[in-house]
């Protein structure tokens, strides 16, 4: 009687226990592939313990920090440049066609696919804005982090630099 | 705690139980519901950076996160069906399901709606999209293989042992956001840390969060009476219950 219910109790246990660890090992084995982007350190220093680089060529994900002052606009066209960083200080520059999403900004995470050009230079056919975790209001942005949030497109053109840093 | 468990077990004593629970659960549920998202979704500041559009985080967070808690309780009852032989377990199952697999499509359809003006996109193939996506799998599977046996034990069993080995899954939801480089943000109010979410937006969200979490217990409470009933309708205590109304 006792022992039935322990056997059951063991054997769901051990089976548990054995597809955990095989899911586990299998994250493991895939945990480089697994990350939705490159970050510009992981561009230039290579990814894992293997230090691999991309190839030129491959198509991939770039995911970090827009560097302020580092957008350049053609004034003719929808092209757009502008460099990635993270916390390695490495820079990685993304060259994009096409309209860029609105939560775009200098200093904003964002994540862009595309092929590599150049070691460090990625041709984006697309590029999405990634945000953080932290929401507050607009008054407490700015009273917290300095940070004065306006849509790009009610800027004056001479705000523009200065908005989001502090003003 | 056990004993006082112990006599739920007996669908009789657990169809009366859920009886009473009921009419409170509902009415505690729709009252939280309708104030949490009415104040979430009306009445809150604007965010800095996001302006309206993450005022659906009231619907999304609770979803998501209730789309787990729903499958953490499935599992529950499926490991004590399992080991314990309780059949009572196992109809709780079967009425959790279909709960948790509509908090897991809410949770995707109102991410992607979300993410269409935010990120730029309906949806990437992101570590945490993906585990929520599988979870919704996880779900189907355990109702698909509950019909799948011609004999009812057989599939019950199975779709038990799916849903214990199904919930690897959660951890596997909740640090993909830490374990690897995704587009979905981290934890906001699921951590050991203050919540980073200013106070005049947090405390609707934590309404509406219980709010979802009722609605849970008071859609299986009836799913199960109606379980109950369902598979007892041949014992006496049914027979003069139905007959009696």
């Amino acid at each position: 009687m006792q022992s039935r219910r322990q056997k059951r109790l063991f054997s769901i246990l051990l089976v548990i226990g054995l597809i955990a660890g095989a899911i586990g090992a299998m994250l493991f084995a895939l945990s480089q592939n697994i990350n939705l982007f490159y970050t510009p350190g992981q561009l230039v220093q290579g990814l894992g313990e293997g230090k691999i680089k991309p190839d030129v060529g491959q198509r991939l994900r770039l995911g970090g920090m827009v560097v302020p002052g580092s957008v350049k606009r053609d004034a003719t066209s929808l092209k757009v440049s502008f460099d990635l960083t993270d916390d390695s200080g490495e820079i990685a520059t993304v060259e994009f066609e096409g309209i860029l999403p609105d939560l775009f900004r200098e200093g904003q995470g964002i994540v862009a696919q595309g092929s590599l050009k150049s070691a460090t230079v990625l041709a984006a056919t697309e590029v999405l804005a990634k945000h953080d975790e932290e929401y507050m209001p607009p008054e407490v942005a700015e009273a917290m982090k300095g940070i004065r949030h306006v849509p790009p497109s009610q800027l004056k053109q001479s705000e523009r630099s200065s908005a989001n840093y502090g003003g | 705690m056990f004993k006082w468990l112990h006599p739920l077990a007996k669908p009789e004593t657990l169809y009366h139980f859920c009886g009473k629970l009921s009419p409170w659960l509902m009415a505690s549920a729709l009252f939280t519901l309708l104030l949490g998202n009415i104040w979430g979704l009306g009445f809150t500041p604007t965010d800095y950076q996001q302006g309206d559009s993450y005022r659906i985080i009231h619907i999304h967070v609770p979803s998501a996160i209730m789309s787990m808690g729903a499958y953490l309780a499935m599992a529950i009852a499926a490991f004590t069906a399992l080991v314990w032989q309780i059949k009572t377990a196992q109809w709780a199952v079967l009425a959790i399901a279909p709960i948790g697999a509509v908090y897991t499509a809410i949770a995707l359809l109102t991410g992607m709606a979300w993410g269409k003006p935010m990120w730029g996109a309906w949806w990437v193939w992101d570590a945490r999209l993906t585990s929520e996506l599988i979870l919704l799998f996880l779900y189907f599977g355990v109702m698909a293989l509950h019909g799948a046996f011609s004999d009812r034990q057989t599939g019950a069993k199975v779709a038990s042992l799916l849903a214990v080995i199904g919930s690897i899954n959660l951890p596997i939801i909740h640090f993909s956001v830490e374990w690897w480089n995704t587009l979905h943000q981290g934890a906001t109010i699921t951590k050991f840390a203050k919540p980073s979410i200013d106070p005049s937006m947090l405390w609707p969200l934590l309404i509406s969060l219980l709010a979802f979490k009722l609605l849970m217990l008071w859609l299986t409470c009836v799913r199960l009476r109606t379980a109950i009933l369902e598979n007892e309708q041949h014992r006496p205590w049914v027979k003069q219950l139905v007959g009696k109304v």
